[in-house]
């Protein structure tokens, strides 16, 4: 049975993790952990893509004697959780073979190395587990192993505050989902997967659950606004574990959202898809505006991930609303375009964390603005961080392109929705949707751009050094498996049949058998778009165009310096740097989303002392949720504080007080 | 025997779409220099341009990279498959189904984006600004293209073009609200992609007016020759898809024989003379906008392109 085999790498992982305890700082550890995640990540990697691909079809729970006495832990593994398993283990593969080569500059390794595999395994717990109880266990200690991870540098301060912020908001996260499954569970207490699907919830239950887990899982996902913890937590950690972080524990979040609204309560109100389009589209306009104001490299990645998550819940809230509607084939085509944006996204942006990760061992650098000109030093990561800046940004011929053109596709087949409140809102949705795919293109321009480009700034970015074999191996295999998911999409989309079968009931055409490998999503008159011609006509142009030069134009090149209108200045100081970039865009949005303030203060003629330009940009979201919040805390501390220095009689009385109330309360109930 | 002529007219558009953009650039010159009373350059001084560009040496920047060298190919590339896919004189070519409209727009995005990287390259302060403020334009026309394409589609039931220009070479079309917000907002874009007046100027000499010509400022030789034919290319690209949408009737069905595709051939000569003469009378009556101005022009696409699309998930018949 293949949930066997999955489980036993779960176990190898778990003991890998009380061997790194026992290993300590000892030679090899490093390499030894890093070594048995990938092997045990490839196996469950494996058996979860032949289980997605054979499709076999009614896959049995297994019991284990773990847990509740009454219950035991069950796992099994669907068509959804073997897709997600699937993302996993790719992620965590991935970033074990590009850890093998980064772990070695770990300063404090003992505090890895024990919850990197731990970290592995709660996700892939989560993913497998078919009861609530195992999932609510699972997802906590996923959420304590990334927090242990993001406070492995915990001497910082910065570090400290954001596993602090994180260790809140996971908490707030796990309370929403214990409500939500103790409502699924009713009075009879069936924690079961298969009970719950089974028993018909009250409209009241149904109304309540689904936004209970839009605000768990989304506080994990980082869909604004419970997105504050994730720009702070997700850099704070080890590059590989950021990617881990950003590119798959964001998708375990997506699929507790996707097993409880698709799977497990069924139909849902179009009033929810309502909430979850809505808050989808902010979260990607807000997260890629966020994004472009940001100048630390692993920051604005961080940020970037919440731009995708709103993506992916756009695609899943439209979704959310067809099947509401019984429009079964538009449904599966919005499901396809999100499971196929989470793939995507958690190549690209574990690809993107690896490029940044190595920038940081060449240089011991984050911040934007003291890097540049690394095209030059490192040409293998620049190269890898272009495909995914690329992909990322939603351009042809790469993957990004595909899940996003599908999400518009899904767009274009709304206008038969009946209720007006949708039909108001998916057109707005869908001009946020292409805002922030631009928004995006800008943003990783910038990125890219500021780091790789132009004169170094620093003597450190001036002597960087290409970093070792095993990060690029990883980095690489990322970059191949874009380009693939990019030029033959047909494939991924084929193999998400079986999921988006089992949970609105209804797929995609098959794609593998349309001519030319084109991806067709409802009919060829319609719409259809073909990767792989299109990548072969750009190399065919592109080649032609080459040919034609290098063979009727002329050859002489001169190397001198730069022309820059005449004026060229030789400090790398005068270039354009993160700040000004964003600048246009920053005056465009940002006065509006950030209250950005700009403050020049020009000395008079004759005073000496430098110009300045100050900038001010606030989070609003902050200023006007979480700061009430922690000031009404504060304040209640400070009422309460009266409580400790009471005398002994008093407590007595309260205790005596609070005795009688909730007598009373109880004798009142009916 | 049918495929070999269907391969043959779509190899013909791509071939005509490549010896046409720049007669296109020098017609449109020549217009503006007769509209201000000047004598104008040849209407073919882009051939000659890029045939002196082609023979010069390529002056490069000391600190240019690998990126600064295939930028212009890529860019030229990606341009020359997008004017490619767009029906030029007849619909449903061999290859027409490669991409739909979205996917056009978004090939264009990617030669922007080599377009901007590589004006980053070299490090200068020109090629930082002129990067910046492409970016900062395109992040306003793409999405508001995409909702023209979001209004063409939902009145044609289709995002592709050759599906569409048939729609709207239909009877049953008519005058439509919607479908004037989109011909509005799509000149607003095609202006502002193709940095025309008033948010660009191709002409201009002035450093910090420039938008485009500031990217590619450290362009010399062959490179420029390329990075020049995509522009014209681009050019091209958009009084085609202009005409092909909002002016249908003339374009040949591929399979209609020889005679019919001449003559679609013909009539989208003139439709790129109409359109190249209108976009010069436009551009000598208007004067270039600040930078800061120019995001309340596109946003004005932006919020007809949404309007449109609005009106159309209200009623079909809008």
């Amino acid at each position: 049975m293949p949930v066997v085999w999955v489980l036993g790498c779960v176990a190898a992982l778990l003991a890998t993790a009380v061997a790194a305890v026992g290993l300590g700082r000892r030679r090899g550890a490093t390499q030894a952990v890093y070594a048995a995640s990938f092997a045990a990540s490839a196996v469950a990697l494996i058996t979860a893509g032949a289980q997605l691909a054979l499709a076999e079809g009614v896959a049995p729970a297994l019991t284990l004697p773990l847990g509740l006495p009454w219950l035991g832990a069950r796992f099994r593994m669907d068509a959804l959780a073997a897709f997600f398993l699937v993302v996993v283990n790719l992620g965590g593969a991935a970033t074990s073979f590009y850890a093998l080569g980064y772990g070695k500059h770990e300063a404090a390794p003992a505090r890895v190395l024990p919850f990197f595999p731990a970290f592995l395994a709660g996700m892939n717990l989560v993913v497998l587990a078919h009861d609530a109880f195992s999932f609510l266990l699972a997802w906590e200690s996923m959420s304590l192993a990334s927090w242990a991870l993001v406070m492995a540098h915990h001497r910082d301060a910065d570090n400290r505050r954001a596993g602090l912020v994180y260790l809140v908001m996971a908490s707030f996260g796990t309370l929403a989902l214990l409500l939500a499954f103790g409502l699924l569970a009713g009075a009879e207490g069936s924690y079961d997967f298969a009970a719950i699907r089974a028993g018909a919830p009250t409209p009241l239950v149904a109304g309540l659950v689904p936004m209970l887990v839009l605000l768990g899982a989304g506080s994990k996902a980082g869909l604004v606004p419970l997105h504050v913890w994730l720009p702070l937590a997700h850099p704070a950690a080890p590059s590989h574990v950021s990617a881990l972080m950003s590119g798959v524990m964001t998708k375990v979040a997506i699929y507790a959202f996707v097993r409880v609204a698709f799977d497990l309560l069924g139909d849902s109100a179009w009033w929810q898809s309502m909430v979850v389009l809505a808050l989808g589209g902010g979260t990607a306009v807000l997260g890629v505006l966020y994004a472009l104001m940001q100048h630390d490299l692993k920051r604005l990645l961080a940020y970037h991930t919440v731009e995708n998550i709103g993506i992916i819940y756009i695609g899943l809230g439209l979704a959310l609303t067809f099947e509401a509607n019984g429009m079964g084939a538009a449904a599966a085509l919005a499901l396809t375009a999100a499971l196929f944006h989470v793939l995507n996204h958690s190549l690209f942006k574990s690809l993107l964390f690896f490029g940044a990760g190595a920038v940081l061992t060449a240089t011991g650098q984050r911040d934007m603005e003291h890097l540049g000109g690394l095209i030059r030093r490192m040409p293998y990561t620049s190269f890898a961080f272009l495909v995914g800046c690329v992909a990322i940004s939603a351009l042809p011929p790469l993957n990004g392109f595909v899940s996003e053109w599908l999400t518009f596709q899904a767009i274009l087949q709304s206008p038969d929705l009946p209720q007006w409140g949708l039909k108001f809102l998916v057109p707005a949705v869908g001009g946020l949707l292409a805002l922030s795919a631009a928004l995006a293109a800008a943003c990783f321009v910038k990125a890219f751009g500021v780091t790789f480009l132009g004169r170094p700034r620093t003597s450190a970015a001036e002597t960087a050094r290409e970093v070792d074999r095993c990060s690029l191996g990883a980095m690489f295999m990322l970059v191949a498996l874009c380009v693939a998911a990019g030029i033959v999409p047909g494939l991924v989309i084929d193999a998400l049949a079986p999921v988006t079968l089992s949970l609105v009931a209804e797929r995609m055409p098959l794609q593998l058998e349309v001519p030319w490998l084109s991806v067709v999503p409802i009919a060829e008159a319609r719409s259809s778009y073909n990767g792989l011609l299109v990548f072969l006509f750009i190399a065919f142009s592109a080649s032609l165009a080459s040919v034609v030069i290098r063979r009727f134009a002329s050859h002489s090149l001169r190397r001198a310096p730069a022309w820059d209108c005449g004026f060229p200045d030789p400090s790398p100081a005068t270039q354009y740097t993160a700040g000004s970039f964003a600048q246009p865009i920053r005056r465009v949005f940002g006065s509006l989303v950030f209250r950005a303030r700009e403050q020049v203060d020009m000395p008079a003629p004759g005073d000496l002392r430098p110009a300045r330009l100050q900038v001010e940009i606030r989070d609003l979201i902050w200023d006007w949720l979480y700061a009430p919040i922690a000031v009404a805390i504060g304040y209640a501390a400070d009422r309460f504080n009266r409580l400790q220095f009471l005398t002994i009689r008093r407590y007595l009385s309260l205790v005596f007080l609070a005795l009688v109330t909730l007598l009373l309360a109880l004798a009142i109930w009916p | 025997m049918a495929i070999a002529f269907d391969v043959l007219v779509q190899g013909v558009q791509m071939t005509v779409v490549l010896l046409a953009a720049p007669l296109l650039t020098g017609f449109v010159r020549k217009v503006r220099a007769r509209l201000m009373r000047r004598r104008g350059p040849s209407v073919f001084q882009p051939y000659r341009d890029l045939h002196r560009l082609l023979r010069k040496e390529v002056v490069l920047a000391e600190n240019a990279s690998w990126l600064f060298r295939v930028a212009p190919y890529l860019i030229f590339a990606a341009t020359w498959v997008a004017a490619a896919l767009v029906p030029t004189f007849a619909t449903g070519l061999v290859f027409s189904w490669t991409a739909d409209l979205i996917a056009i727009i978004a090939l264009l995005g990617s030669a922007r984006f080599f377009l901007a990287l590589a004006g980053m390259d070299v490090g200068t302060s020109f090629g930082g600004i002129g990067s910046s403020r492409e970016v900062m334009i395109a992040s306003l026309a793409e999405p508001a293209m995409l909702l023209i394409v979001f209004t063409l589609a939902l009145a044609a039931g289709s995002t592709q073009l050759s599906t569409v220009a048939t729609y709207m070479a239909s009877p049953d079309v008519g005058l439509r609200v919607s479908l004037g917000m989109a011909l509005i907002a799509l000149v607003i874009v095609a202006i502002a992609e193709n940095a025309r007046i008033p948010v660009d100027n191709p002409a201009t000499h002035l450093e910090l007016t420039m938008v485009h010509e500031a990217m590619i400022l450290e362009y010399s030789g062959r490179h420029l020759a390329m990075i020049e034919f995509a522009a014209s290319l681009k050019l091209l690209l958009y009084v085609s898809l202009i005409g092909c949408i909002f002016v249908p009737w003339t374009l040949a069905a591929a399979d209609a024989g020889a005679a019919a595709l001449g003559g679609g051939v013909v009539t989208w000569l003139a439709k790129l003379a109409a359109g190249g003469f209108m976009l010069a009378l436009f551009e000598t009556a208007i004067a270039k906008m600040r930078v800061f101005r120019v995001p309340e022009f596109i946003g004005a696409a932006l919020m007809l392109g949404l309007l449109g699309t609005l009106l159309l998930f209200v009623s079909r018949a809008l």
